[in-house]
């Protein structure tokens, strides 16, 4: 079962003397100033930070492919930094063929009361391919999935990455790509069919429902029947 | 004072011939006129709601519309004990495999109400690679409540015109009550050229019937 839950209080690390948070007024659309992480990560990453924007006060920085899974590590790790909470993972394609995809991490540190946005630029033509942070956020796992299910990218060291909005058997391509057309690849009976086809019973299991790590506390009956292959929750 | 036996345990459990006086009401009427009286008061909706539909079909059946004036008392949250399947919201196609088997294990006789415009045919703006064009490809549909979302009268008005649906079936033709089988190798009930004709844009409303009644 899961150790001692500590709660994270948000701003317990900023000083008594931090002001008070509150909406920011009057906040250009570019420019300001940078959130304080990124300095940081300039002086200990250096060339791995490609660059620093700020864009209506929430700083985006792009860093390079390789180094990025070291980056989140250290942003999550590092005392000064604190990034505890992965509320997203995402990736953007550029209706522009000559931009390169982007994969976009977004992280906020509680303790300290800030937002970062990470990014990073892969160029068209070369593989899909980005580092997991799953071992650093398990929340990830989801959001990760999502990803790969609507653009194509694989995230390397993920543990279970296979589709998770579209059925697993979907073989249109991905959805959220450019070139993919906005009623599918195939003909409408041939979707029905392909979606008749799937059991719609085969995706959620005990492993899945995370009953597995919770297994040793449920009541007996609930672990017999478990163990029994019985499927719960329809 | 004590207790008294009733009368009934006292009385002989010889049984009881009443004399009939030819005073007594009768009526005649044909049987399936009569067994299609009862199905069409006491119809068990089982609500499929997946949607905004599902907000205002709660609202059919809170007070306000009171669902139950029409025998719908009891909803029926399984589908062996419901006569009438209410689709009330879009149907992506991940689902269609649920909704179809739901349908086929709904017993016989039963109906389906195909709720508001994503049920019906897709709704033009769901038009895309995720959402079945109108659950009538998956499952036969009996009525369609046009609306986005419909209002709760739009709804009552469709079960009305389903009751009378049911109130003129004849016991005669019985091919209403036989189970559609889907196509063995395809799982498909209609024609994939028929499917791909009623889901191009506009296609609904070129095929109003399309389930053939």
């Amino acid at each position: 079962m899961s150790s001692g839950f500590t709660p994270v209080v948000s701003g317990s690390a900023l000083d008594a003397s931090a002001p008070a948070p509150a909406s920011p007024k009057n906040v250009p659309q570019r420019g300001g100033a940078a959130n304080p992480s990124a300095e940081a990560l300039r002086q200990r990453f250096g060339a791995a930070i490609k660059a620093v924007d700020v864009v209506w006060g929430e700083t985006t920085v792009v860093v390079d492919r390789t180094a990025a899974h070291d980056i989140i590590k250290w942003l999550h790790d590092d005392p000064s930094q604190r990034y505890d909470y992965l509320s997203d993972v995402t990736a953007v394609e550029f209706r522009d063929f000559e931009q390169p995809l982007e994969v976009v991490w977004h992280l906020r540190s509680l303790p300290y009361r800030r937002f970062l946005r990470l990014k990073v630029r892969i160029e068209r033509g070369s593989v899909l391919d980005v580092p997991s942070v799953w071992d650093i956020y398990k929340g990830a796992d989801w959001l990760e999935r999502e990803c790969f299910d609507m653009f194509g990218i694989t995230f390397a060291g993920h543990p279970d990455l296979r589709r998770i909005l579209m059925w697993e058997q979907y073989r249109e391509g991905y959805p959220l790509r450019k070139d993919f057309p906005l009623r599918g690849r195939f003909s409408r009976s041939e979707q029905l069919r392909q979606a008749l086809a799937a059991n719609p019973e085969a995706r959620y299991s005990k492993e899945e429902l995370s009953i597995a790590d919770a297994f040793d506390d449920l009541p007996k009956d609930m672990q017999r029947r478990l163990s029994t292959g019985e499927r719960t929750g329809e | 004072m004590g207790l008294t036996s009733r009368p009934d345990q006292t009385a002989s459990r010889e049984p009881r011939v009443v004399e009939t006086t030819g005073d007594e009401p009768w009526i005649t009427t044909r049987l399936d006129a009569f067994v299609n009286w009862g199905r069409k008061n006491s119809l068990w909706p089982m609500p499929f709601g997946t949607a905004c539909c599902a907000i205002e079909f709660m609202a059919t059946a809170a007070s306000k519309y009171d669902l139950a004036r029409f025998g719908m008392e009891r909803q029926a949250f399984s589908p062996r004990q419901a006569d009438l399947l209410i689709c009330a919201g879009r149907v992506p196609f991940k689902l269609a495999p649920v909704l179809r088997r739901i349908w086929q294990q709904m017993p016989q006789p039963k109906w389906c109400i195909s709720m508001g415009a994503c049920a019906s045919s897709g709704n033009g703006i769901f038009d895309n690679y995720a959402v079945v064009q109108g659950i009538d490809n998956i499952i036969p549909v009996d009525v369609y409540v046009p609306g986005c979302p419909p209002r709760p009268e739009g709804l009552l008005y469709g079960i009305m015109m389903l009751q009378k649906k049911v109130a003129n079936e004849r016991a005669a033709d019985p091919s209403l009550r036989n189970e559609m089988e889907p196509d063995p190798t395809s799982q498909l009930y209609l024609p994939p050229s028929v499917i791909d004709e009623i889901s191009e844009p506009f296609g609904n409303s070129v095929q109003q019937t399309r389930s053939g009644l």
